[in-house]
């Protein structure tokens, strides 16, 4: 086991091996989205409440879990990365960035849609959920314009490094933020005692959602750990020989 | 058509999982970009080495 992680902690290694776990990543992901979408749009029952509205959670929480999980995926790299020193891992750190960024944009932009006929507003800023989500996006914002500023790359590593690690305490301020403060928000559905307060027709679709955003993430945060190791180690023996082999992926 | 309409909310749910598509999209888009890109500089840079050696 340790072994197969110290081999896939090498550049080329990692490389190669990446590319062929994208399409076991990207296949079922695609068809747990399919069954996500159709169940939760056709086949869930409406909402006492908020009738068909609430049909937005299917992207909505997927999106605001995996904005703190590229987080915490970029914060704990970029810490490996600045104590082991671990090359990879500060590619993994800067692949995450703009994912993250992605996510937590999709998480208050659906946010948002659904705060409108729900809560009657766009945007409420006395709501800690809605302000915390918001600083995250800008240290996402920080961390990448940081990282462009600084032309070598060492120094960059270490800098967002450090950025990263400081802006992680935010991560569980977020998720606490409807426990510790008075919230517009509703309190935690899925993880809490006594298990999910959800009908399951409702549920199931909905964790099938958080499956396939997780392996789509996955897929697309490989992709781009690929591009940032290959533009890294550009000046590598390994990667000269397969550039010159043809090799393409 | 009842369906679409979401008992009102339509514009509000289809809007929102149209955007998770596209944000989906764009991600792929870009990660694709920047390894074709990197690649290729790559490979002028060898052959231009390889050029002047």
């Amino acid at each position: 086991m340790w072994k197969f992680i110290h081999q896939l902690a090498s550049p080329p290694h990692f490389y190669r091996i990446s590319a062929l776990i994208v399409p076991w990543l990207v296949v079922p992901g695609l068809l747990l989205a399919g069954y996500a979408t159709y169940a939760g749009l056709f086949l869930a029952p409406a909402d006492y409440q908020q009738g068909d509205a609430f049909r937005i959670i299917y992207v909505h929480v997927p999106s605001a879990y995996l904005s703190m999980m590229a987080y915490l995926i970029m914060a704990v790299s970029a810490g490996i990365g600045l104590i082991w020193r671990i090359k990879l891992s500060h590619a993994v750190a800067a692949a995450a960035a703009p994912l993250g960024a992605w996510f937590t944009f999709l998480a208050l932009a659906t946010g948002s849609i659904w705060g409108k006929p729900m809560w009657g507003t766009w945007w409420e800023w006395g709501d800690p959920r809605l302000t915390s989500e918001l600083i995250m996006l800008f240290l996402y914002f920080g961390y990448m314009a940081l990282r462009g500023a600084i032309d070598d790359t060492t120094k960059a590593d270490k800098a967002s490094a450090v950025l990263a690690l400081v802006g992680a305490v935010n991560v569980p301020i977020i998720h606490f933020s409807v426990e510790w403060w008075s919230s517009l928000h509703q309190g935690a559905t899925l993880v809490k005692k006594g298990g999910p307060a959800m009908d399951p027709g409702m549920l199931y679709p909905l964790l099938a959602m958080i499956l396939a955003f997780t392996f789509l993430f996955g897929a697309l945060l490989l992709r781009r750990v690929r591009a940032e190791v290959l533009f890294r180690e550009r000046r590598t023996r390994w990667v000269k020989e397969m550039i010159l082999s043809g090799e393409s992926s | 058509m009842g369906g679409l309409a979401m008992g009102g909310y339509g514009a509000y749910v289809w809007t929102c999982f149209t955007l998770a598509g596209l944000v989906f999209v764009i991600c792929e888009w870009r990660a694709r970009l920047r390894h074709r890109r990197v690649y290729r500089d790559i490979e002028v840079r060898i052959k231009a080495l390889g050029d002047i050696q």
